[in-house]
């Protein structure tokens, strides 16, 4: 196990290194610089910008001082927000990403897992085809479809929930179902294949056979098996509600790190970019390593290489 | 030729010697018709109606985008003085004195937006933008993935560690971040390439945006189609026939080529097929944040993403392209999956 959790660990490191590499050199590739999106600066000012920001030293100098300072976990200073720190922004404005994100988790597994296996109990059924159709329907809809048409209906057409902004619960409603649309859709149909593998396995004939109530099976042997392979996916899930992150709060106008990073693309705030992509890299990759051992844990039966 | 003999006679009738006709031969071949890979695998696909109304849709879409726009009387680019901000199948001040003067002007169907373009031709161009992003795009995957997991797969040992581990490393990398700034960065160094070296203007031709989206996709979808070549060679190199092929001195590259490659055609097709729509739903994404084909160009997710200022008065102009990239996702989606069930069951789970 510790072998194993090392060599995982080791290997999220190295991506991390790559995608810290890859994120410098791209962003030295943009020709033109931050400050020529101002109203052109003269000759000197730029000049002392760019002594300033030490952009005017060679590229192995600039790329070496970039890997001490993250090493020592700061980002640098944005180059458009004068003088704000790249990590103090990212403080600021992660929570309310965060907050959405984790509502947008708790609303995709609990609405996903139950639908997906109510759909596996009523295999074949009238029920069933009518949630396998919405879960396909919903996998094949952009999410930005969803949050735009869901700012549409509720907000301008009906209004009756806030679309602008997150300063009450009721701001929460729009943007967590846009976001949580995709991940509840496949969480159902993964629930419902892998609960269908499940109730035609011997153990639960077997359960019947010795006369536990029906509740029971249901709980105690399928629901935890059928569990795992959705366990699998929070990686992947995470990395589609940070995707969407991005639509919807642009969508939505949240002031989270999705609409910032948008924000500071467009801007060529070369610092606040690189900032956001290693740390949401950094993020995404802790959060897989972790799904990955927890897994391990949960389920024995999977092979320790 | 019967003719009346006594039944206990013991002479022989000429006619039970006759060697027998070609329909009685017929009757005794048990064999049935040979049936093809391919033959077995339609006549499983034509038995799923979905995947069938799917292919028919995407059929349709593929008319809707690449034939109808040759000959439609507007142009994507096309602005029409005084008709801006058009409802459905409204016309303008102007183009109604010419109707009434006998004129017959071409209806905009879904109307005009707020530069006087008409909708229609510029969701036909979008779609088949979109379309063409999907179908690219997979196929450069498919080349590149086949080939790097066939190779992997194929020669094993050390090879095969050092190839699958680089994959598992550009497997972990959040491609949605990278996809993101490499859009953002690799415009301007086109852009100069398309502009300063000769050779390269056709660049300019397809639009840097496209370019880059394909250069970007290549460089980190391929890994998943890898995998799944790799493992199907792991399995199918074992087979007699490539000891056979082996053992006759055919070389390695043919091997792969014409006995490895060949016998995974199925998965190859499959993934292909869901890798289309992925590469669209990425594409739209990008546009929809502005990072994807270059303005003037309509891209459905650029159209879905321009139509969000005006959703108060023009909803249509949203739910048009939405409407319109849906199907297409969810029609290759269904084909996917038939054809995943029809060709290569094994692939299910």
């Amino acid at each position: 196990m510790s072998r194993y959790i090392i060599k995982r660990v080791i290997s999220a490191i190295i991506t991390l290194f790559l995608v810290a590499t890859l994120t410098f050199f791209l962003m030295y590739l943009v020709p033109g610089g931050p400050f020529l999106a101002e109203k052109a600066p003269s000759p000197q000012t730029m000049k002392a910008l760019e002594e300033k920001y030490g952009l005017d030293q060679p590229v192995g100098v600039q790329y070496t001082n970039y890997m001490k300072r993250l090493l020592k976990g700061d980002l640098g200073t944005s180059l458009k927000m004068r003088g704000q720190e790249v990590n103090h922004i990212i403080k600021t404005r992660f929570p309310i990403s965060a907050k959405l994100g984790l509502c947008a988790v708790i609303l995709a597994v609990s609405v996903g897992l139950p639908i997906g296996s109510f759909a596996a109990l009523k295999r074949g059924k009238f029920l069933d085809r009518l949630i396998m159709f919405f879960s396909t329907l919903g996998m094949a809809v952009p999410g930005f479809v969803v949050a735009t048409v869901l700012m549409y209906f509720f907000g301008v057409k009906l209004r009756v929930l806030p679309t602008f902004g997150l300063t009450s619960p009721l701001h929460y409603i729009l943007p967590v179902i846009a976001l949580a649309f995709y991940p509840t859709a496949y969480i159902s149909r993964l629930m419902r294949s892998s609960m269908l593998d499940i109730i035609g396995q011997d153990y639960m004939r077997t359960a019947k056979a010795k006369g536990v109530s029906q509740f029971k099976s249901l709980f105690k042997h399928a629901l935890r098996n059928a569990i795992l392979p959705v366990v699998t996916y929070l990686g992947p899930m995470l990395a589609s509600i940070l995707t969407g992150s991005f639509i919807v709060e642009k969508v939505f106008t949240i002031p989270g790190l999705g609409n910032q990073f948008i924000g500071s693309i467009t801007d060529r705030d070369y610092p606040l970019i690189m900032g956001t992509t290693i740390f949401l890299a950094f993020l995404l990759i802790t959060m897989n390593v972790l799904v990955d051992i927890a897994y391990k844990i949960i389920d024995p039966r999977i092979k320790m290489e | 030729m019967k003719q009346n003999k006594n039944l206990m006679s013991l002479q022989l009738q000429v006619s039970d010697f006759l060697p027998a006709s070609e329909d009685e031969k017929q009757g005794v071949v048990v064999m049935r018709e040979s049936v093809s890979f391919w033959k077995d695998g339609f006549r499983r696909l034509r038995k799923n109606k979905l995947a069938m109304v799917s292919l028919v849709v995407i059929i349709a879409i593929m008319i809707f985008a690449f034939i109808i726009p040759s000959f439609y009387p507007y142009s994507y680019e096309q602005q029409i003085r005084g008709s801006e901000n058009l409802g459905i199948m409204e016309y303008s001040k102007e183009e109604l004195t010419r109707i009434q003067s006998g004129e017959k002007i071409f209806p905009h169907f879904l109307g005009t937006d707020s530069l006087g373009r008409d909708l229609m031709i510029r969701i036909m161009v979008g779609s088949k933008i979109s379309l063409l992003v999907g179908i690219v795009a997979s196929a450069i995957i498919l080349v590149i993935g086949s080939t790097y997991g066939a190779i992997a797969g194929y020669f094993g040992g050390k090879v095969d560690m050092m190839m699958m581990r680089t994959v598992d490393i550009i497997y972990t990398i959040p491609d949605i971040l990278i996809i993101i700034l490499l859009s953002v960065t690799l415009k301007f160094p086109l852009q100069k390439l398309a502009d300063n070296i000769q050779g390269f203007a056709w660049i300019n031709t397809v639009g840097v945006g496209l370019i880059s989206i394909f250069i970007v996709f290549s460089l980190l979808y391929w890994v998943g189609m890898a995998r799944i070549v790799r493992s199907q060679v792991l399995a199918l190199k074992e087979q007699e026939y490539v000891i056979a092929a082996k053992a006759l001195g055919a070389s390695d590259k043919r091997i792969i080529k014409k006995h490895l490659l060949t016998n995974s055609i199925g998965t190859l097709i499959v993934t292909t097929t869901l890798q289309i729509p992925s590469s669209i739903f990425t594409e739209s994404y990008l546009s929809f944040l502005g990072l994807g084909v270059s303005a003037p160009m309509p891209s459905l997710g650029s159209l879905a993403s321009q139509a969000i200022g005006g959703i108060t008065s023009y909803p249509h102009r949203l739910l048009a392209p939405a409407v319109m990239i849906s199907l297409i996702i969810l029609s290759f989606n269904l084909l996917g999956d038939g054809l995943r069930d029809a060709f290569d069951p094994k692939l299910k789970n």
